[in-house]
């Protein structure tokens, strides 16, 4: 399934979804992809269907992985975690 | 050319535009490609009008709370919630919240640069709010045009700066590293937690060893969390306000009194207005913070690059994942026990009611710095301490609001209300300039420390 929709979420959908999202951002230009789309917001917003791929810390996955694929964060500020796991999952499904 | 003026004017007058414009500038000035700045600049604007339409939703439900509450138990009830009580604020003090919001992370920056305090909050909502509760606790001190702008932009720079500072040190012990610091205005309300932590939970081992039901994460979705606590408050005072002698004769004058249907149906109708009232700030929020935050956060790493970015309080949860849960649900039974013992007091202050969302956010957290330094008998009693402090500070807040003093919401967290309550109370005292002065010695504080006191050479 192709890649079109990543969204960052968090409780209120406010503070740290946002700083996943400028992450997840900083990573795809690097690895020059161009034509997904990142968004954050609250897990009131996550439902089936919403975005191909969730990016959550790991507190959030008991909640949010029946809605679809999560990459979940270890530590939600390291862009080093994320950069690897990113990559490696769009690796796996052929993006890059 | 007075045509000209007049819209100039109104431009710097009218909030909505007003927020607008600080994007379109920070757009320009990151030489933006221009199709990202008009989105940009339109959707700081419209998110500004979403908080707007979001506070005339949620407004509706909290008129009949607090009618049927004053009317049931005869005293004022009080939610306390962030986002409601700002959605109100910016009805009055919008144009003044914009421009401190502004400039006093400019002075973030000013004290960054120039003091020890090497800290730059990311956490933008917190900003935000706290923006507005220093623009309406300065105005009701009688600070107005640029003084009230002047001290509020210090005042709010100071904070960002100074509360990160005051977790740093277990913020450490958490993370295990001095990179990041803590963004969030509940600090007081952590750092007490971890204090008690440190000297009742010698010994104790970590909330980390124990197995923990997962069932209660699903409030982690604040919107079900607030509906629900809500639906239980209203079910409360609306059986409380029909079964008080007099309601129907009370009702026929006050129509908020009169729930006009099933209380039952009244009950869970008017919970989800109020819950759906906040989903709506939040969206607007979220809006106009999306070109705000990234802005500032390149901005302060070019000039400040040695500067630890502050983070929201969530940053910390992966670390004590027991301690998040359990927090939560020891600071909500201190709220509970808070509200008791403000009830005793017989009407004195206002009631404060748990609301769930701090105890949850500022709850969970205080859970993990006590277990930081106490490990689980640290977190029940630091979150307990934590949940008892966030119930008493808005009693107090309350006074020196002003007109929003009588509202039925307040803020929450720790460093709003201790903020609000310390410069509303000096105002009781020094009022206009003198308050200004006052403020901005606080300010250049750490900056004079900075050039005076020479540093510490580590050993």
């Amino acid at each position: 399934m192709a890649i079109k929709k990543i969204m960052c979420a968090c409780g209120v959908g406010l503070g740290s979804s946002f700083l996943v999202e400028m992450n997840v951002n900083k990573v795809l230009k690097k690895l020059n992809v161009h034509d997904i789309e990142v968004s954050h917001s609250a897990a009131t917003d996550v439902y089936k269907g919403a975005a191909d791929l969730y990016v959550i810390g790991k507190d959030m996955n008991d909640m949010i992985s029946a809605y679809g694929p999560t990459l979940v964060l270890d530590n939600i500020v390291s862009l080093p975690e994320l950069e690897k796991k990113l990559t490696e999952y769009l690796t796996e499904k052929g993006v890059i | 050319m007075e045509a000209i003026l007049n819209v100039l004017q109104q431009i710097l007058s009218t909030p909505a535009v007003l927020v607008g414009l600080i994007a379109l500038i920070g757009l320009l000035a990151q030489k933006k490609p221009i199709e990202v700045v008009i989105k940009g600049t339109i959707k700081t604007i419209l998110g500004f009008l979403v908080i707007g339409a979001g506070a005339n939703v949620l407004v509706g439900a909290l008129n009949y709370f607090g009618a049927m509450f004053n009317f049931g138990f005869g005293v004022n009830g009080v939610v306390p919630n962030n986002e409601a009580i700002v959605s109100l604020a910016l009805n009055d003090y919008a144009q003044a919240t914009a421009y401190i919001m502004a400039f006093g992370m400019l002075a973030n920056i000013i004290l960054a640069r120039f003091s020890r305090l090497k800290y730059i909050f990311l956490t933008g909502h917190h900003t935000l709010y706290m923006a507005a509760l220093i623009a309406v606790v300065l105005t009701v001190g009688g600070l107005t045009g640029w003084q009230l702008i002047l001290a509020g932009s210090a005042l709010l720079g100071l904070t960002m700066a100074i509360f990160p500072a005051m977790a740093q040190k277990t913020m450490v012990k958490i993370t295990g590293d001095d990179s990041i610091a803590f963004g969030h205005f509940g600090t007081l309300g952590y750092v007490f937690s971890a204090w008690l932590g440190s000297l009742f939970g010698k010994g104790s081992a970590s909330t980390e060893d124990i197995k923990f039901p997962k069932s209660l994460s699903f409030l982690r979705d604040t919107s079900v969390a607030i509906s629900l606590t809500m639906f239980i408050f209203f079910l409360i005072v609306s059986v409380k306000a029909i079964t008080t002698t007099g309601y129907a004769e009370a009702a026929a004058l006050d129509a908020n009194l009169a729930m006009g249907q099933h209380w039952f149906i009244f009950s869970l109708i008017q919970a989800l207005t109020f819950a759906g009232g906040v989903y709506v700030v939040l969206a607007g929020v979220r809006l106009v913070l999306a070109e705000i935050v990234p802005a500032f956060k390149g901005i302060s790493e070019k000039i400040v690059p040695d500067a630890k970015p502050a983070l929201d309080c969530p940053v910390v949860f992966p670390y004590a994942e027991n301690a998040v849960l359990l927090g939560f649900l020891v600071s909500f039974l201190g709220g509970i026990v808070g509200l008791g013992v403000l009830s005793l007091m017989g009407g004195t202050l206002a009631l404060i009611l748990p609301g769930v969302i701090p105890h949850f956010f500022c709850g969970a957290t205080a859970g993990v710095f006590g277990n930081a330094t106490g490990g689980r008998r640290g977190a029940i009693i630091g979150a307990f301490g934590h949940g008892l402090l966030i119930t008493f500070l808005p009693a107090f807040l309350m006074p020196v609001m002003g007109s929003l003093g009588f509202a039925q919401t307040t803020f929450s967290d720790a460093d709003f209300t201790v903020v609000g309550i310390i410069f509303g109370n000096i105002a009781n005292f020094v009022q206009g300039t003198g308050l200004m002065a006052i403020v901005l010695a606080s300010f250049a504080a750490p900056i004079i420390y900075a050039l005076v006191v020479p540093k510490k050479v580590k050993a």
